[in-house]
């Protein structure tokens, strides 16, 4: 690069930075109280809108000037809608599941007045004598925050912010590297593909750096299929700009001048959040011709995916891209030798392109600090199911499930048993209490018979029935084959209908070992990863669980009480309290009613086992349980 | 072939959803590469796919109509049939089925009395799954008209119809008066 052209890229850079700066400072260190409100999809499901407005209006009424901001995920997902007040004089403070009304308090009580109405208090951001902070949580010695550094902090749809928190410098940074230093830099950090499979990151570039075809793409994977994940989502919707800055890194480095960010249809906040991003960088100078006033011409397109989860596979990907069904195609050629349009491609995973500017901006070397010997950097999981602090969590590599679970996590709410994870998807397994102590890594969860896939993690407890969850999956990765292999097509499918057939207490033992083969001749016989993974699920259910299987076909029992085809609920006479009328009200059927003694009996022909009886039955009677078989249910009652 | 072919006569409506199906489209590019968001904001303004649109489509970007119909049909995104007024979509993530996402689906079933995939005969909703949303720490979920509602068990299931109904009933009374 020529002196006066990185004169030009840094003095541009500088004064926007400047302003930035000015702009974040005069927000946060000015006398005024600054109001935040987590935005993201899962906190405005949680009625989190409702409570911006809230807000804005007490304001109004009590004629405050004080800005509320909508930020992204900050990954307490469980106690959304979250709301952080800082004011001068105290610490900024975190609530937990706001409402309207304590929204209107925290303005009214603490805003107005002095009281920071503690009972709503979740904690606070920083050490303080007043309020536990989050660094006192027992999550806080296992997190280590990189990719979700800003999310939750700043707000996405303002360009400012990112920069202000240290945004774009890696880009200044990378722009005066010549591409191979740069590609070298990457490969020393050890990223390894956050998509799933683990591919070395700086290898994919080298690869298509020296391709000779062009132009070249570098395309963003953020069709985040996996049922159960949504760190893709979150990242995408919370800091849209560190992916954008990734990208543009990429590109450099390996001779792009184009890039695709392709985010599924149903993420719609996250792609009006990207689409605002990428309008604001244009505008900034940091996309398209000239990217600051340097030579560089780099630019990115939003494609949104159409609800097919075999696209997050590269080769299907393209061709939807291109305007074709998306089915895969046989590798190699892989994409960094010749992908959308046949031209070289490089295609990277939400997390592995917002890890970029970290990487540039702290050295390769304090990446590589952080993990295992051969899986470098963080993970990032998305946990739910049934544990008590549902949410985005971000781990060194080498944490283990156990700590992820019980510790960052705490456990299983209810008082209930552990029972297994599921990680990785439909191309993943479900690993019980005894593997709990695998480090996590790509490796030793693939030897474990899961795999890490993009980082959903959910977690089951000894409600679950695991022969169900094996048939939940089939169904999804049986409809959703694109019909190209025979053995994908025709294979799941005859495992699904056996599957059924075992969960409807029609199974056979001999189902068994057919389940088996067909696992393998699927794996064997399938071009993509859904085909190749698709029996992961049940191969480790099989692995781990067998007894539930076999509880199903010997017996005709499910032992989780899940299976609707066998378990009936039951009102135990001996319990039910005469003058209450609590199941009566909300059986959604009316298919309770009482008998002489005024006791309720249910009638089995109209159940529908929706199981709202048995949450309406209050506590100190607790007379309704499920029963497996259904012919445990007394004669006279049938 | 129903609309513009030799001999069929072009009833109004279909000769209207080629018109507005023209409008939409004339600002893409004639590249197959556009196909995908072409049929996207196509059926972001009709709400569908009707065949007449998708000819249309083909003739504008100059491919057989199979292929069209091919990528309309591989997606689970396009739908061929008109939607309701309301679109219920239960999400049947992991997280979501684990936590009841089936029974939910059920009780919607019960109450709209159509199946996945159909529009109730007054086309007021139309009921459909969609595979995850990514509001997983929400589950059950059901997106109502695109919003998400999080915890969506069968009372809750009764409880957005009857909001549905009282909004309706709210809005008969404005006309009367």
């Amino acid at each position: 690069m020529k002196a006066d052209e990185l004169k030009t890229i840094t003095s541009t850079f500088e004064e926007m930075k400047k302003q930035a700066e000015l702009g974040w400072g005069e927000l946060f260190n000015s006398d005024k109280a600054v109001i935040v409100v987590g935005a993201a999809t899962c906190g405005r499901a949680a009625g989190a809108m409702e409570v911006v407005r809230a807000l804005r209006n007490e304001l109004k009424r009590q004629n405050l000037d004080c800005p509320v901001i909508e930020v992204g995920c900050m990954g307490h997902c469980y106690a959304e809608p979250i709301v952080i007040v800082s004011k001068p004089g105290y610490p900024p403070i975190c609530y937990g599941h706001v409402n309207p009304v304590i929204a209107e308090r925290l303005v009214r009580e603490f805003i107005l007045r002095d009281d920071p109405c503690l009972e709503f208090v979740l904690g606070a951001l920083e050490e303080n004598e007043l309020i536990p902070s989050f660094a006192d949580f027992p999550r806080a010695g296992y997190e280590k925050k990189v990719i979700l550094k800003n999310c939750g902090q700043i707000d996405p749809t303002k360009i400012e912010h990112y920069i202000a928190n240290g945004g774009y410098s890696a880009l200044v940074k990378a722009l005066q590297m010549p591409p191979d230093d740069l590609i070298n830099e990457v490969k020393r950090s050890g990223l390894r593909g956050r998509g799933g499979a683990g591919f070395p990151t700086g290898e994919k570039w080298e690869i298509c750096r020296s391709m000779p075809g062009k132009p070249k793409y570098i395309i963003c994977n953020g069709d985040e299929g996996d049922p159960g994940a949504f760190m893709d989502r979150a990242i995408l919707e919370s800091d849209p700009h560190s992916v954008i800055e990734g990208m543009i890194i990429a590109g450099y480095a390996i001779g792009a001048r184009y890039g695709y960010i392709y985010v599924r249809a149903e993420y719609p906040l996250a792609v009006e959040r990207v689409q605002i991003a990428l309008r604001q960088a244009r505008k900034s100078k940091l996309l398209g011709k000239d990217i600051l006033g340097g030579n560089l011409s780099f630019d990115i397109r939003l494609f949104q995916g159409s609800g097919a989860f075999v696209c997050g596979e590269e080769t299907a990907l393209i061709a939807s891209l291109e305007g074709s069904p998306g089915m895969p195609e046989y590798r190699p050629p892989y994409p960094a030798t010749s992908g959308l349009y046949g031209k070289p491609t490089v295609i990277n995973n939400v997390k592995s392109l917002s890890s970029i500017p970290h990487i540039i901006e702290n050295g390769a070397k304090w990446f590589a600090s952080t993990g295992t010997e051969k899986s470098k950097g963080t993970a990032v999981f998305a946990l739910a199911g049934k544990i008590v602090n549902t949410g985005l969590v971000e781990v060194p590599m080498g944490t283990t499930l156990r700590q992820v679970i019980f510790d960052v996590g705490s456990g299983i709410p209810g008082g209930k048993q552990f029972k297994a994870v599921q990680i990785g998807g439909p191309s993943g397994g479900c690993l019980p209490e005894s593997a709990l102590d695998v480090p996590i890594d790509f490796d030793s969860l693939t030897d474990a018979g899961a795999m890490m896939g993009s980082g959903g993690m959910v977690v089951l407890d000894e409600d679950d029935c695991m022969v169900e969850i094996a048939r939940y999956f089939l169904e999804f990765t049986q409809r959703e084959s694109c019909g190209k292999c025979t053995f994908c097509r025709l294979g799941t499918k005859q495992m699904l209908e056996i599957l059924t057939d075992i969960t409807n207490g029609q199974g056979k033992i001999e189902d068994i070992d057919m389940l088996e083969t067909l696992a393998e001749d699927i794996m064997a016989g399938s071009l993509c990863g859904l085909g190749k993974t698709a029996p992961n699920p049940v191969l480790t259910t099989l692995r781990y669980f067998r007894d539930e299987y076999e509880a199903h076909i010997r017996e005709g029992r499910c032992p989780a009480l899940m299976c609707q085809e066998l378990i009936a609920f039951y009102i135990i006479p001996d319990k039910c309290e005469r003058s209450c009328d609590a199941c009566i009200g909300t059986c959604t059927v009316e298919a309770i009613s009482p008998n002489k003694k005024r006791i309720k009996i249910i009638d089995q022909e109209k159940c529908v086992k929706c199981g709202t009886c048995i949450v309406a039955c209050p506590p100190q009677y607790d007379a309704i349980i499920k029963l497996s078989p259904p012919s445990e249910v007394p004669a006279s009652e049938k | 072939m129903v609309a513009g072919y030799k001999g069929t006569s072009v009833t109004e409506e279909q000769a209207k959803i080629r018109q507005e199906t023209k409008q939409t489209i004339k600002r893409f590019g004639r590249k197959r590469g556009n196909l995908i968001p072409i049929l996207q904001k196509v059926q972001e303004r009709l709400g569908y796919l009707p065949r007449e649109a998708m000819t249309e489509i083909a003739e504008f970007l100059k491919i057989p109509e199979i292929d069209v119909y091919g990528v309309v049909t591989f997606y689970n995104q396009f739908r061929l049939n008109p939607p309701g007024r309301h679109a219920i979509r239960v999400c049947l993530g992991t997280a979501c089925h684990m936590k009841g996402g089936y029974i939910t689906l059920d009780a919607w079933k019960r109450r709209l009395d159509i199946d996945r995939g159909e529009t109730t005969p007054d086309r007021e909703f139309d009921l459909d799954t969609v595979a995850c949303v990514g509001c997983c720490t929400m589950a059950p979920v059901t997106v109502v008209d695109n919003k998400p509602e999080g915890k969506v068990e069968p009372t809750k299931v009764d409880g957005i119809l009857l909001a549905f109904e009282h909004e309706r009933e709210g809005k008969g009374k404005k006309k009367k008066q």
